[in-house]
């Protein structure tokens, strides 16, 4: 896996919040939910730090981030694509929603485009069963999405005509 | 003291609150099959994730079924050990994990010592019902241990010895579901993690998920090679547990067989270990006596505790771990080592041949030191001192393919010069042994006193870590000794925190030392073997006729024919070694 080097900013920041947390490792879960949200995902070398700072091994530490899902080792894209596959989302055709996607983007599930601009994931109900299927980017919701109008949503998004919403510092 | 009463199929049983249906059952003679569960009594070594479901037993009033292993009793409990309910369950568990379970056995490295096998076999297991996906994953070869976790069941017991007992961190559940294995960090292979090769792993998995890597081809195609002379050093612990593979009592030595079935599969020279590990002894003993003198006299750079370093699975994991400290441990090489080094100079010498021409083979209880003998630093011209290294399993192996009827061998005798060996030697192969032969010969070099006693008991036991005060004429030397890698962390811990009080430590990386190595034949969770090994260590010891390294003949005449003394540049040359800091190679 290719090495990135972090920077001093970005070791005290994770180093911040394991001190958070009293870097005890009882705490790795919130650690590494709180890391995420500010980096965007969690590489190799950030786990090494938190495996440092919380006195726990990097093969623990990565044992917890590949068994829940929402942990993320690919950095996210700059559009981070969610379709919703719960029940009614799922009955209502998201099945062929996400197979769009993937063709228009060529990406697979847990991926990001080349260019960094989207990533595509997949999660279980936003609570607007009403709205099913249901597509998410960064904040905005689509619902009612159609298969046929998943090129023209990434169009907007290429385009510039969208602005991403989403707070990653 | 809370006491529960309860029944056990119809027995009553009063047990100490906190007590598990599993331990209650066991007090009353009820057993209750078990498989990821394991326990070494006395070692402070358990394993019970509650995992594997098949030592369920039927709770009366209780909906589900109860895993026995992690089930606290309580009063007035009902348990049914054996209602058609449990055996149904069990049975069904026993084949859902077979389902995703290869059914090579009769070619398995592990067939005839695999749980996994046995469990089926006793559950009575003849159709595995569950038809589906199996789940493939890459096999992983490092030095010394292979992982193919096609064959992993998920006990996670070698993540409790990697991670709790050993505190090495390299091994844990990742990912979930039917994708989850057990791997290092980023799933990467072994060679690239911080593995010690300790083999602890190896020593306890249930199946064949974790093995040795296996040599014996290699060794017999050298021993059918006429251009090569092929000799062979034995460590200590094998001769107190290889009698367990041809089903002799735990605790039998087999000193005498060993040798005779070493000479009946072709080696030239079967010699001992124990010679190097005297050898150890006059030059790690010289080095504490040195540090020691230097600092009574008040020298404040000196580097106190002096630590052992025959083991190669803790040089390795203080390498990683704590390369802060890698200029405390002797310098001395391993036993293994310096038998290599001392037999391509000066025995090769004295056969007039090559060292190219001269193959080592070792036979150790371990499996760390296939990856020791690899070691850049022990090659000379890339020719290793030791070329070969089997564990006694592999050794019992080779026996049998070879058609010896172990049991019935004579008892026969080393050869010399390198065969020769005391007392001291001997007891290498338990925790405390190494210390307790330095203590031996330290003390006789010191107070140029002869030893009153030659039996330290207080250097004796199980305990994971140790502490004793010996008095050197006056001299009180504060020793300790660690078993098991997290021991070694704690005493490690210590020292770096200026806080230790310790002269000398021994450090041995596996529970018990090396009669518990990672390559003994298998102890099935039986901490009674490991005890029993380590009695018979002790009983070989007491019978020997020299039992102080530097009274041994032959190291005597190594020394004046040949290294001239202790810590002499030769010796420095042959028989000392250098530590790497290895932390930039992470996992």
């Amino acid at each position: 896996m290719p090495k990135i080097k972090l920077s001093d900013s970005t070791i005290n920041i994770i180093k911040g919040i394991c001190a958070e947390f009293q870097n005890k490792e009882s705490e790795l879960i919130n650690v590494l939910h709180k890391t995420q949200v500010k980096l965007g995902y969690l590489p190799a070398e950030v786990q090494e730090v938190i495996a440092r700072e919380l006195h726990s091994s990097v093969a623990r530490v990565y044992g917890v981030v590949t068994f829940y899902s929402f942990f993320t080792m690919i950095p996210k894209g700059e559009f981070p694509i969610s379709i919703c596959m719960g029940t009614a989302c799922y009955v209502r055709g998201a099945e062929q929603v996400l197979s769009e996607f993937k063709r228009q983007l060529k990406v697979e599930v847990g991926e990001s485009t080349s260019d960094g601009k989207f990533s595509l994931n997949c999660l279980r109900c936003v609570g607007a069963c009403g709205l099913a299927p249901v597509v998410t980017i960064g904040e905005k919701v689509y619902g009612r999405v159609a298969p046929t109008q998943v090129k023209e949503i990434i169009a907007e998004y290429r385009q510039g005509n969208i602005q991403n919403d989403v707070k990653t510092d | 003291m809370d006491v529960i009463n309860l029944t056990i199929d119809n027995k009553p049983v009063v047990v100490k609150k906190g007590t598990t249906i599993l331990q209650a059952a066991k007090e009353i003679g009820v057993h209750i099959p078990t498989l990821c569960y394991m326990k070494l009594e006395d070692l402070n070594i358990e394993n019970k994730p509650g995992g594997c479901r098949i030592c369920v037993v039927e709770v009366e009033g209780r909906r589900n079924l109860a895993p026995a292993c992690c089930t606290e009793v309580h009063d007035g409990m009902v348990v049914n050990s054996h209602s058609i309910r449990a055996i149904n369950a069990r049975r069904t568990v026993m084949e859902l994990i077979l389902s995703d379970h290869p059914t090579d056995c009769l070619i398995c490295a592990k067939s005839g010592n695999c749980d996994l096998q046995n469990m089926a076999h006793y559950l009575g297991i003849r159709k595995i019902h569950y038809e589906g996906e199996q789940s493939h994953y890459r096999k992983d070869t490092s030095p010394a241990i292979i992982r193919d976790v096609d064959k992993c069941i998920m006990c996670r017991r070698c993540e409790m010895m990697c991670n709790e007992v050993q505190t090495v961190g390299v091994l844990s559940a990742i990912n979930r579901g039917f994708n989850s294995v057990v791997a290092p960090a980023f799933e990467m292979n072994l060679d690239h993690s911080v593995c010690t090769y300790c083999g602890q792993c190896v020593a306890v998995c249930p199946t064949g998920a974790l093995t040795e890597v296996d040599e014996t081809g290699k060794v017999v195609r050298v021993l059918s090679d006429p251009t090569k002379t092929v000799i062979v050093q034995t460590a200590p612990a094998v001769r107190a547990a290889l009698g367990e593979e041809f089903d002799m009592e735990a605790g039998t030595l087999v000193t005498g067989k060993l040798v005779a079935a070493l000479r009946r599969l072709g080696f030239d020279y079967v010699f001992d270990t124990d010679f190097a590990a005297d050898l150890t002894i006059m030059e790690e003993g010289t080095e504490l006596l040195n540090r020691l003198g230097k600092h009574l006299a008040g020298d404040k750079n000196v580097k106190l505790p002096i630590l052992t370093s025959c083991c190669p699975a803790w040089v390795k994991f203080f390498e990683h771990q704590f390369p802060d400290m890698k200029d405390i441990p002797s310098t001395a090489r391993s036993p293994q080592q310096m038998f290599g080094s001392i037999a391509k100079t000066y025995f090769a010498d004295k056969l007039g041949i090559k060292r190219e021409d001269l193959v080592v083979v070792s036979i150790m209880p371990c499996v760390a030191k296939k990856y020791e003998c690899g070691r850049d630093e022990f090659k000379v011209n890339k020719n290793p001192d030791v070329d070969y290294a089997l564990t006694t399993r592999e050794l019992a192996a080779l026996i049998k393919i070879s058609n010896i009827n172990f049991r019935t061998l004579p008892n026969e005798e080393f050869d010399n010069p390198l065969g020769e060996s005391t007392g001291a030697g001997v007891i290498f192969g338990t925790t405390g042994g190494v210390i307790e032969a330095a203590v031996r010969t330290a003390y006789e070099l010191h107070t140029k006193k002869e030893l009153p006693r030659l039996d330290f008991d207080e250097l004796r036991g199980m305990e994971g870590i140790r502490k004793a005060t010996i008095d050197f004429g006056g001299t009180p030397i504060n020793i300790g000794i660690a078993h098991g890698l997290g021991n070694a962390r704690k005493l490690l811990e210590e020292i770096q925190a200026g806080k230790s009080e310790f002269h000398a430590i021994e450090i041995m990386s596996c529970p018990g030392g090396c009669i518990g190595g990672g390559g003994q034949p298998y102890h099935h969770g039986n901490a009674e073997i490991l005890k029993k090994r380590q009695k018979a260590i002790y009983q070989e010891d007491s019978k020997k006729a020299i039992r102080k390294s530097h009274k041994n003949p032959y190291i005597i005449k190594l020394y004046d024919e040949f290294l001239g003394h202790p810590m002499s540049e030769k010796a420095h040359h042959l028989l000392h070694t250098a530590y790497f800091d290895r932390t930039e190679e992470k996992g």
